[in-house]
């Protein structure tokens, strides 16, 4: 998950796991909660799920005030803290990472990080389980080289990330979305895979 | 922790490793060598207990150098290999040395890595230590067979770098060992990524700062006068 110019990008897989059986493997991970935010989920599906169903009850009742004022992403990120930190001294946990990505009501880019013990923080680069091992160095160092790159070079980035996480995580599959908050649009991509390059595999043969 | 990477490149074998010892959370030796000397044409960097790492490298260079002797002939990888495996699968993993090794040797150039329990991998790019995620990320996203030197060199100083920087288990800077067929090349350091920053001002008390109450003269040895001697007999 990744800020950039005045844009926020986000990706999530497309896979839900039943322990390491790839179960599920056309899911959505990624919601757009308003036009301002796009949540991403991480760990426990059910969980996530019931989150999704509170932010969408919220998304109408800001519907229903009718003064044209929805929650941000900032609001939707500390709402989430409160909730998650709450369910955490409670000792009956939402087992999730969640990454808010949107605009606040200045239209800056947002993004925030959200855990199942209640950590909670801003970043410009952002990253959940294994992402944060083997994207997070690759998106902090896109990041400082770039700093205000376009939708299509932070969608590049996101996409090189996602192909070596599938080539190095075990518990992963080659399938995910983009989505995309930025001044205009706030949208989710269609699923889409990254290309892989396996010819390296062809060279080593044997252990000694 | 620490990390090491090597990669194998166009005839030739990069090494290098983070300079970092820590002993617990503390670092307890900011530029450490980690690449160690097996023979002229091989070298091991080690990941994973600091003394495990050393002494087990030291083991087997010695245990190369009796071969050589013996054999009359430079010594092979695949040797060198042999002896790390066997010796660390004895130990069943209670000696925790994670290493890479590296060389070129008449086979030609040669990289494998060895695992605590003594399993071996023998691949392009290997990684091993806490920082080895972050810089195989890089690797998996640039390596190319065929590289050349300065490319290759440039990959897997990022690499080292992409661990300094986002791993808290590794630091420090970066050292590269370049191995060629009849030729080692060492840069140490080749980057200096984190350098301990100068001191923003003078901290000593100026003298005079502690008020003198009372001086006493310190009379010095030379200055007594020996005036009466006994020697004890024994």
């Amino acid at each position: 998950k990744q800020w950039y110019q005045r844009r926020v990008a986000i990706t999530a897989g497309t896979l839900g796991s039943y322990g390491s059986l790839a179960r599920f493997r056309d899911i959505q991970r990624l919601m757009k909660v308003n036009d301002s935010t796009i949540i991403g989920g991480f760990g426990d599906y059910a969980d996530f799920q019931f989150l999704m169903k509170l932010l969408r009850q919220q998304t109408i009742d800001d519907e229903v005030v009718g003064d044209g004022v929805y929650r941000d992403a900032p609001a939707i990120h500390n709402w989430l803290r409160c909730v998650l930190y709450n369910r955490r001294t409670k000792f009956n946990p939402l087992w999730n990472t969640i990454v808010v990505a949107g605009k606040n009501y200045g239209g800056e880019p947002y993004l925030g990080y959200v855990d199942k013990i209640g950590v909670a923080f801003e970043e410009k680069t952002v990253a959940t389980g294994f992402g944060s091992y083997i994207a997070l160095p690759m998106m902090r160092k896109a990041m400082d080289e770039n700093p205000d790159m376009g939708v299509e070079e932070a969608k590049a980035v996101l996409k090189r990330c996602l192909r070596v996480l599938f080539y190095r995580d075990c518990r992963s599959l080659n399938r995910f979305q983009i989505g995309v908050v930025s001044a205009g649009e706030t949208s989710i991509s269609e699923p889409m895979s990254a290309d892989t390059d396996w010819s390296i595999g062809a060279n080593p043969s044997g252990y000694e | 922790s620490n990390f090491i990477i090597k990669q194998w490149y166009q005839r030739r074998v990069a090494i290098t490793a983070g300079g970092f010892y820590t002993g617990g959370s503390i670092v307890c030796d900011l530029n450490c060598e980690k690449i160690h000397y097996i023979a002229d044409n091989i070298y091991c960097c080690g990941a994973g207990t600091a003394a495990d790492t050393e002494f087990t490298t030291r083991m087997v260079s010695s245990k190369m150098e009796l071969l050589k002797l013996r054999t009359g002939r430079e010594g092979r990888v695949i040797s060198a290999l042999r002896m790390l495996k066997q010796y660390l699968f004895r130990y069943q993993g209670y000696i925790s040395a994670a290493l890479v090794l590296g060389g070129v040797d008449v086979t030609g150039p040669a990289l494998y890595t060895v695992y605590p329990h003594g399993s071996t991998d023998k691949l392009p790019y290997v990684t091993m230590g806490s920082g080895s995620l972050a810089a195989m990320s890089v690797f998996e996203d640039r390596y190319k067979l065929n590289m050349e030197e300065e490319e290759a060199k440039a990959l897997v100083c990022d690499a080292i770098k992409a661990g300094i920087i986002n791993d808290l288990g590794s630091g420090s800077n970066v050292d590269i060992t370049v191995i060629r067929k009849g030729e080692v090349e060492v840069f140490r350091p080749y980057q200096v990524v984190c350098q301990k920053s100068q001191r923003q001002g003078d901290y000593t008390f100026p003298r005079g700062t502690t008020v003198v109450t009372n001086t006493t003269e310190m009379v010095p040895f030379s200055a007594l006068q020996v005036t009466d001697e006994e020697v004890m007999e024994l």
